[in-house]
């Protein structure tokens, strides 16, 4: 039986807005931002949903599907607001959670501190048990030894348990006895058993992956209950799906036993919509660009698919930087996370040299221009001096901008101990902004093995539209694409993202003595898992998607390559297709193979998705004339940092197919595109905006 | 142009700069075989103007290369003067006193054309897995057994490598295949570096980078030489005395500060030991450096002007500038203590700012089981560390080193690759010193092996005669400590040891120096550690003066009593 109802819901709730997007009929929607109320976030997300039906005429019964992604478990991690857990682990380790890498993020700071660990010492508790690393048995689990902490776990009121054993990726049995003997005990407690949630070998960050899904299980379960009931008391009775930092949907009974694959779900909503944009336009190499007003996120995507990893770090606590904040083995969307927003704090260092960020004004007080007391220069004021923000359209006309106290702010913070006047002290801003963006992605694109040159931009969030251009053209880059909708982008990706699960074993096969029928029985296992999960949030019997990949290495190194596998390959020659596909990936990354080398193939993983929503129609092209612009002003041209008149249109007034020449502002309400000298914009069919260089339209 | 905008310019270059020294020594670090190059990321990457000197530099895991890879490029240009070098030429060396101290440290030099010119020259290092010889073992009695002495020589000519010294590097190492692919990876970075300097040249149009780098430089020296100018000018002394090999080693240091920067002369220090545990002094210079630099000038960059304002001197041959052909293997041993050693001198002249001596020299676990018939036995190295001192108003880090930045191998990876069992390895309590601010606790190991066979041991652990110590007030950190689970027989420091089978090697690593008197510590933090169980009831009561009810909360009337008695 299929659903012929229409109506499609999508919530993504962030730390200030919680956007909505009401899809009506495919590529019709109504859109609205919401405040996020902290305290009982479904609120906002009913009220919002609300004020969309009336808008659209709509009713809650032609809700057919309701997806929703949130940054609600990143926020308890963050703020440290989840539920008090304890942690069994093996006799002997309970202190590896602490320990983490024993090692300093920050090797020059003498005054360096580590996070502190989710689970204090006192709550981590021993368990008499020991396995061997290939899951043989050298010390039984002792019942008893289990059983004892029962009273502990009373005591202490403790609401959610996090189980990790040793060499539990090898053999789970004793994690499942463990889990089933508190269950018992305690009918009412949240267990969480490592070898469930993350089957990986690296006892620190299977330990981190676990602890945070025990942290944040009882909060995320009690609320994702809460707003269900909320929406079946408003009449819509829809499926509920949850947007995953894999980019997939899951259901919500497993958001509720696993929320930890939540985290990064409103970027990864940002990442899917990227994918969608260049798999429509047929772009095989992009770059997503998100710009908020706090971080930037960025995302490469090859052949429509967003670059994947299995590892992130979240909170990180010290100037963001890597290790400073929580490892979390999960499947996620390979982003790249910069602390440099719209809010971002520029100031002068010891060398004379502007920095920007990571500080960041944030909502409040904001950049100084908001007039809510922030006398600090933010990207955003040095933004509104050069003329790339139109003061008259800036958040629908909602906050009136003050370039008086923008000019005050660059001219006290910078301008006085750069010898510069606030005109210039913008443009150091905005180039070290801009540099700094665009240096973490040539990092990441090495990393990665991946070149930036002659990729397509995809640019959104609050800020990104402003910037974008000019990191195209410091990366080389010749396209940039603003979608419709660029403001609340990541709800819109959540529209066009498939059901998916990622299952994952650590299983240690080395090529040249390669066991086919270990393979197969991993591989085997790993799909029975992944379709007991995907089939829960499918409602017909599609067939799914599947991808294998595994992440593989020259034997003694310590990181590995993923390689993607097809479907036969261990019908015939596993042994020589595997070695090419590791050596064709190798070689991209590194320049060269290393022969006669042993390869080892470490980690596994299989993907199974359902078929991806279909896409909306595109509207018919119908070329329109250029728009009169509404009126000009000064605009700094950043290549030559000359000042130049720049015509400002309203995105709405450009027509498909119309085009204007840069130095041009496009304003909508939640954002201004700019268009520097060289480049010309027009709008294509889907009502993406499209910048490009004389080079680029040639 | 005017000045404010080329200003912003020199900005945007110098730090596209930092990110082609970024992406250098990331590269390295991916491709890189040996567990210290990627679980500490023990490599480094820098760009250096025509003349040798570092321009800017990758901020890398461990400080011991610091100063010793900026200063080697000028040794290269000594051998070949830049314009006798040529486009597509690499050059190579491992010579402990040239490049960075010992020979298991591979540094590549290429450079980099520009209208048929040399304008710079990108420099990488890497730790390699084996380079011959008698491997990690501080035995040999001079450098002819720590394995292949390659001397500043050419790696590639004109785009061809150089097949005859591969041949040779491939004869003398055990793992040729990985140190082969660890030299590949070195010529590669540097080439990666050098195409993100042509790209950046390209931009803005320049034709060598003499000016850009001559204002970073002057820059850099005028923001450092600012703050050397805030410390008190003078000299200050410190003794540092630590176990040795043979013999206790005492470290010597004087420190002054004056109007040409910061000068360290170590005079009076040990003269040079019959093992490898000799410092190089480009390595001294490293460490050195990097203790006054974290102190000072903690955010600013490395290179050649930063780096220039701190002068060190050492009487020739002592332990810290072991003469040609010492022994250099482990030089580490000596070199992580020098940071300790330079905070003891500017404790006096400086208030509330330098921590408490740490653990210093790693205490890594090197075990393996000879190989016997079928079974190829294993040798294998895990980095773990004791505790770090005590800061001025934060206590020191538990089972983290200090000065390295290295990480640590996870137990489930040691015990995938060999039969070794960890079944212990937990927070030692009451080891760290007793303090206003409490010194990082050790960590305790217990480790047998699965296999019925004996393990061997190869110990070179310090701080077990002398403890770290504390400042202010502060108490010492528990020294280290190795026994058997057995029982049986006594484990030395140093030296090759047999541990039987069937039995277990209990290792306790030494805690942190305390900072400030035990006395004045919050008695709410000590009753938090005891209920953290970093601290001992009987602990609290002995070094901190703190009691508690026979239910375990803290008494402040009984609290009072006792630090009244004093």
């Amino acid at each position: 039986m299929t659903d012929s109802r229409q109506a499609r819901l999508a919530v993504d709730i962030g730390g200030t807005f919680t956007d909505i997007v009401l899809e009506i009929a495919p590529g019709q929607h109504v859109s609205g931002k919401y405040l996020t109320t902290h305290a009982a976030p479904e609120r906002a997300v009913l009220e919002g949903t609300r004020d969309l039906l009336a808008r659209s005429g709509v009713s809650p019964a032609d809700i057919r599907l309701v997806v929703h992604g949130t940054t609600l478990a990143t926020n308890a991690l963050i703020e440290r607001k989840g539920a008090r857990t304890a942690l069994l682990t093996t006799a002997g380790f309970r202190d590896s959670l602490e320990m983490a890498y024993e090692h300093r993020f920050e090797v020059s700071d003498l005054y360096m501190v580590r996070p502190e660990p989710l689970v204090p010492r006192n709550l981590r508790l021993e368990v008499d048990e020991r396995l061997a690393a290939d899951g043989s048995v050298l010390r039984h689990l002792d019942e008893e030894s289990v059983r004892a902490l029962v009273p502990v776990l009373e005591r202490e009121t403790v609401e959610s348990v996090a189980v990790c054993l040793l060499h539990s990726y090898a053999n789970g049995e004793h994690e499942t006895r463990v889990g089933a003997i508190l269950r018992d005990a305690l009918p009412g407690l949240n267990v969480t058993l490592s070898h469930e949630i993350c089957p990986e070998i690296r006892e620190f960050e299977r330990g981190s992956t676990v602890c945070a899904n025990a942290y944040v299980q009882p909060i995320m379960e009690s609320y994702l209950r809460r707003l269900d009931v909320g929406l079946k008391d408003a009449g819509i009775d829809a499926q509920v799906m949850l947007m995953m930092s894999s980019g997939g949907l899951t259901s919500l009974e497993i958001a509720c036993a696993q929320p930890i694959k939540l985290v990064e779900s409103g970027p990864a909503g940002g990442a899917v919509l990227a994918a969608d944009i260049a798999r429509k336009l047929d772009l095989p190499e992009a770059l997503a660009f998100d710009m908020g007003g706090t971080t930037a996120k960025l995302v490469l995507i090859d052949g429509g698919m967003p670059h994947q990893s299995r590892s992130l770090e979240v909170a990180r606590a010290y100037r963001f930087l890597r290790g400073s904040g929580m490892p979390l083995r999960v499947p996620v969307i390979d982003l790249v996370e910069i602390g440099a927003g719209g809010g971002s704090i520029g100031a002068v260092d010891a060398l004379g040299r502007v920095q920007v960020g990571p500080e960041s004004a944030g909502s409040e007080p904001g950049p100084a221009c908001y007039g809510r007391g922030g006398t600090k220069p933010t990207v955003t004021d040095a933004d509104l001096v050069m003329g790339k923000i139109d003061p008259e359209t800036f958040a629908g006309g909602m906050i009136s901008l003050d370039i008086g106290a923008s000019c005050a702010a660059l001219q006290c913070h910078i301008g006085a101990s750069a010898q510069m006047d606030a005109r210039t002290s913008a443009i150091a801003i905005v180039e070290v902004v801009d540099e700094n963006m665009a240096n973490a992605a040539r990092v990441h694109a090495t990393d990665n093995g991946a070149e930036l040159e002659g990729r397509t931009m995809i640019a959104f969030g609050g800020a990104a539209p402003m910037h974008a251009a000019r990191i195209a053209q410091k990366l080389g880059i010749d396209t940039v694409i603003v979608p419709r909708g660029a403001g609340v982008g990541s709800a819109h990706g959540f529209l066009l993202a498939p059901v998916s699960y990622e299952a994952v074993r650590t299983r240690l096969i080395s090529l040249s003595a390669f066991d086919v029928e270990l393979a197969r029985s991993v591989l085997g296992e790993m799909r029975k898992e992944a379709e007991s999960f995907v089939r829960l949030g499918v409602t017909t019997a599609a067939a799914l998607e599947e991808r294998i990949s595994v992440y593989m290495r020259y034997r003694g190194q310590g990181h590995e390559v993923q390689v993607y596998l097809a479907a036969d390959v261990l019908d015939r020659d596993p042994e020589t297709r595997i070695r090419e596909l590791f050596e064709m990936e190798y070689r991209r990354h590194f320049g060269r193979i290393i022969p006669k080398m042993e390869i080892e193939c470490l980690t596994w993983t299989l993907t199974l998705a359902a078929p991806t929503p279909e896409a909306a129609a595109a509207d018919s092209a119908t070329a329109s004339p250029a728009p009169a612009p509404r009126r000009t002003q000064t605009l700094v041209d950043l290549a030559s940092m000359q000042d130049n008149p720049a015509n400002i249109y309203h995105r709405t007034d450009l027509g498909c197919g119309a085009s204007v020449a840069g130095p041009a502002i496009i304003a909508e309400a939640e954002t201004n595109t700019m268009v520097p000298v060289g480049f010309t914009a027009c709008t294509d069919t889907y009502g993406n905006l499209i910048l490009k260089t004389g080079k680029a339209a040639a | 142009m005017s000045d404010a905008t080329r200003n912003i310019q020199l900005q945007v270059i110098w730090s596209r700069l930092i990110a082609a020294v970024e992406e250098q020594a990331r590269s390295l670090i991916r491709a890189g075989f040996s567990t210290s190059t990627r679980e500490a990321g023990d490599v480094s990457a820098g760009v250096f103007n025509r003349t040798g000197e570092m321009i800017a530099q990758a901020v890398t895991g461990t400080p011991g290369h610091i100063n010793s890879m900026a200063r080697s490029v000028r040794h290269f240009l000594d051998e070949y003067p830049i314009d006798t070098m040529q486009e597509g030429d690499a050059y190579i060396t491992n010579d402990p006193w040239k490049a960075t101290g010992h020979l298991t440290d591979l540094s590549v030099v290429t450079p980099i054309f520009r209208n048929g010119r040399a304008v710079a020259l990108f420099a990488c290092t890497t730790h390699v897995v084996d380079i011959g010889g008698n491997g990690p073992s501080p035995e040999s009695r001079d450098v002819y057994g720590e394995g292949l002495f390659i001397p500043i020589m050419k790696i590639v000519d004109r785009g061809e490598m150089n097949e005859h010294l591969l041949k040779i590097v491939r004869a003398n190492v055990k793992e040729p295949i990985q140190v082969e692919g660890d030299i590949f990876a070195l010529v590669a970075c540097n080439d990666i570096g050098g195409a993100r300097l042509q790209k950046i040249m390209d931009e803005y149009a320049l034709d060598d980078i003499e000016a850009v780098g001559n204002q970073i430089l002057e820059r850099s020296k005028q923001a450092m030489m600012e703050a050397i100018a805030r410390l008190p000018r003078g000299t200050w002394r410190n003794h540092m005395r630590i176990d040795g090999y043979e013999a206790p080693i005492d470290l010597h240091a004087a420190v002054t500060v004056d109007e040409m920067g910061v000068h360290i002369d170590l005079a009076g220090t040990s003269p040079a030991s019959r093992y490898g545990i000799n410092c190089p002094m480009c390595y001294t210079e490293a460490y050195a450096a990097f203790g006054v630099k974290c102190l000072v000038a903690p955010s600013l960059p490395n290179n050649a002007a930063t780096l220039g304002c701190i002068t060190i001197t050492a009487p020739e041959d002592c332990i810290a500038n072991a003469s040609f052909p010492r022994p250099v293997v482990a030089r580490s041993t000596i070199g992580m203590f020098l940071p300790d050693l330079v905070f003891g001198c500017f404790e006096q002249a400086i208030d509330d700012v330098v921590p408490a001596e740490s653990t210093g020299t790693l205490w890594n676990i090197r075990l393996g089981v000879q190989p016997s018939g079928q079974d190829r036995g294993f040798m294998v190295t895990t980095f773990h560390s004791g505790g770090a001192g005590a800061r001025p108003r934060l206590d020191g880090l538990s089972a983290t080193p200090f000065p390295s930045g290295i990480r640590n191998v996870p137990v489930e990876v040691t015990e995938a690759i060999t039969s070794l069992v960890i079944w212990k390895k937990e927070f030692r309590e009451d080891s760290g010193g007793a303090g206003t601010y409490r010194g990082g606790l050790g960590q305790t190991m217990v480790i047998g092996n699965r296999a019925d066979a004996p393990l061997t041991f190869y110990a070179r652990y310090e701080r077990v005669e002398n403890a770290p110590k504390g400042r202010q007030g502060g108490q010492p950190g528990a020294k280290g400590r190795l026994s058997l689970g057995s029982g049986s027989a006594r484990v030395k420091s140093k030296g090759i040891q047999t541990i039987p089978e069937k039995d277990t090697i209990i290792i306790e690593m030494p805690g942190g120096g305390g900072y400030g008197s035990p006395l004045a510590r919050d008695p709410e933090a000590v009753a938090k550690d005891v209920m953290l169980g970093y601290v001992t009831v009987e602990g609290a009561r002995e070094q901190y003066k703190v009691a508690f009810d026979v239910s375990g909360r803290l008494d402040r009337d009984a609290t009072a009593r006792l630090r009244a008695a004093g």
